[in-house]
Formats: structure tokens, sequence, C-alpha cells
């Protein structure tokens, strides 16, 4: 299995992605930012920090490094992709994903445990998961207000886009339990084939007991089991089968 | 020719604004009540050469549209004026 975690300027949690994506025994390579070819890779990972300093807006700038191109070529081929904080914001400004990033309503920076309720387990990211499976795992950022129109929003939801939510201990979505007001309390999204991942929440911090959680393996066993042909494609939610509800 | 465009960046109306938000409460502490309403944008200078004011316009747009704003949830208008000095 060869993962490849896209350095750009200002990364900083490229080599948290690296360890956690190494101990599951995966050939885990850095791509830097001004590579163009992504051949060989099964999974590439955009990781959190600031890429270009947030500077215009979070990943607006990112979103125009060369390796991009490739990063989109990849993802329309059927590549998995999964893009962690900035990386998320990188795939909503590029396209890949709908939407976009506000400023978190309460005035801050939150760094905090959360709670993710797993809306859709027939995705490459989360088909070792039951649905409704509650994870744990912590945030860390300014600008992970998840923004899409209303027509968008219903379409997401309509085809089992929505892969993660914000939950409360009792597994419900609250507005309490929604750390930066979020619509419909979204922390993770994929697209119609379900092969790009965004999400907030930094899922490489909860690999190890150590470090207060493992829950965010189920993300990574999960894309590993689909990539090994573990899991029946047929299982999966994939593009033009239509409204799941 | 070389020009100056002034490129400002808005929230569309139907989003709320965080920070323009946080300012206002900032400023009803500091006692100015009457103010209603405080959005927050972006003010943008672009200076270029082009070979008249309607390619110039053409790229700005582009600029604007592609990088400076992002249409999902801002709005973006622009003035633009020849500037003096030396082209290139």
């Amino acid at each position: 299995m060869r993962v490849g975690v896209v350095v750009f300027p200002g990364s900083n949690c490229d080599a948290d992605c690296y360890r956690a994506i190494e101990s599951f025994g995966a050939d885990v390579k850095y791509i830097w930012y001004q590579d163009r070819s992504l051949d060989g890779y099964d999974l590439v990972v955009l990781p959190g920090g600031f890429s270009y300093g947030d500077y215009l807006r979070a990943g607006a700038i990112a979103r125009f490094a060369p390796i991009m191109d490739g990063v989109v070529e990849f993802a329309e081929a059927g590549g998995l992709v999964l893009g962690i904080c900035n990386g998320f914001q990188i795939l909503l400004e590029c396209g890949l994903l709908p939407g976009a990033m506000l400023p978190n309503v309460v005035p801050r920076f939150r760094c905090d445990g959360v709670r993710l309720r797993v809306e859709n387990a027939h995705t490459p990211f989360t088909c070792l998961c039951h649905p409704g499976q509650v994870l744990s795992m912590p945030i860390a950022h300014a600008w992970g207000n998840y923004y899409a129109d209303e027509a968008t929003l219903v379409e997401l939801e309509r085809r089992g886009q929505v892969v993660f939510r914000y939950v409360n201990e009792e597994g419900v979505p609250t507005p309490e339990a929604n750390p930066n007001g979020s619509c419909h309390s979204i922390a993770g999204i994929t697209t119609r084939r379900g092969n790009v991942l965004g999400m907030m929440p930094h899922l490489e911090r909860a690999c190890e007991a150590l470090l207060g959680g493992t829950d965010g393996r189920w993300v990574f066993a999960s894309a590993f089991e689909f990539l090994s042909g573990g899991v029946e494609l047929g299982r999966l939610h994939l593009a033009g089968d239509g409204p799941r509800h | 020719m070389r020009f100056k465009a002034q490129v400002r960046v808005t929230l569309k109306e139907s989003i709320l604004d965080p920070q323009g938000s946080a300012v206002k409460r900032a400023l009803h502490a500091m006692n100015h009540d009457n103010v209603l309403d405080v959005r927050i944008g972006k003010h943008i200078e672009l200076v270029l050469t082009a070979d008249g004011p309607e390619s110039a316009r053409r790229q700005v747009q582009e600029i604007a549209d592609r990088l400076l704003a992002n249409p999902v949830i801002e709005n973006f208008s622009f003035d633009l004026a020849e500037a003096g000095g030396e082209a290139g």
C-alpha cells in the first residue's frame, strides 16, 4: 500500500499523518507541493496546518500549488484522497468538494475533543465502521464552520455524502455539540463517488492510546481494507446509484 | 499601459459574518450602541500592465473570480484606473 502525504509550505500535521499511516505498515512518502505526479500511489493525504499562512482564505493559495493538478487528476481517476483540516479546506477551495469554510461562530480557535457520528458507513473511509458509530477525536481550527447553500446541503444529505456529524454524548447532533457552527453539524463530507473525504477533526492525532485515543484508526483501517479489496464494492455507495433515503 | 485595480471582496448578504459580529459586540461594549451591523470584507490593490482598459478589466475579473474571492461565500467588485509611473 503506497500512501503519499502532501507537504505544502505551512503544513504542520504532515509528520503526524506519516507516523499514523506508518503504524499500519503502509509504505508512506512525503510529496513535495512542487511535484506534479502521483503515479503509483493508492491514497493521497492532504494534511492539516496553515498552508501559505492561511493568507487570503484557508487553502485558497495551496489550491494553486503545482501538485494540486495531480491531486485533482488522481481523484477524478477514482484514487482515494483524504483531506484533514487544512487539507479539507484545500479540497473545498479547489472544488473537489462542494461548499466553503467560514470562521468559527464562536470567535476563537477551537482546540478540543469532539464526537463524530458515522453517517455513512458505505464509503472507502468508513467501511469498517457501523452506521451511527460515534468516534472521538480532536479538532484544532479557527476556520471550520462548514457552509454550503441550501440546495447543496439537500443534495449532500440525499446522496449520503455527509460522512461525519458532530454529536453529543448521546450521539445526537445539537447546537452545543457543534464546535464551529457548521451547517447541519457537518464534520466531514465525500464526493459522490465516495473516493474523496474532507474532514475537520484530526484523525491522525487519534491513532495511539498514548495520545488520548485510537478512534482515528477506524478511518485509515477502512481505507486500507477498501484498497486491499477486502470490502465488496457492491456494498459501497458509489456514484450514480441514486438517493439513499 | 499601467493600471491600478482596487478590488473589494465582501461576504454575500445571506452569510453570517462571525468576525463582524465579534467586532459589533466590541463596539457595543464601547458604548457605540447605535451600530446596528458590522460586515468585514477585504480590500485588495493590484497594479498591472495591459494593452488597454478592456483587457485589464477582463484580467482583473478573472483574477478576482478564480483567486481573490470564493464565489460560494463572497461577492466582489472593483474599480480600475490608469496608473502613473513606468510600465513593467
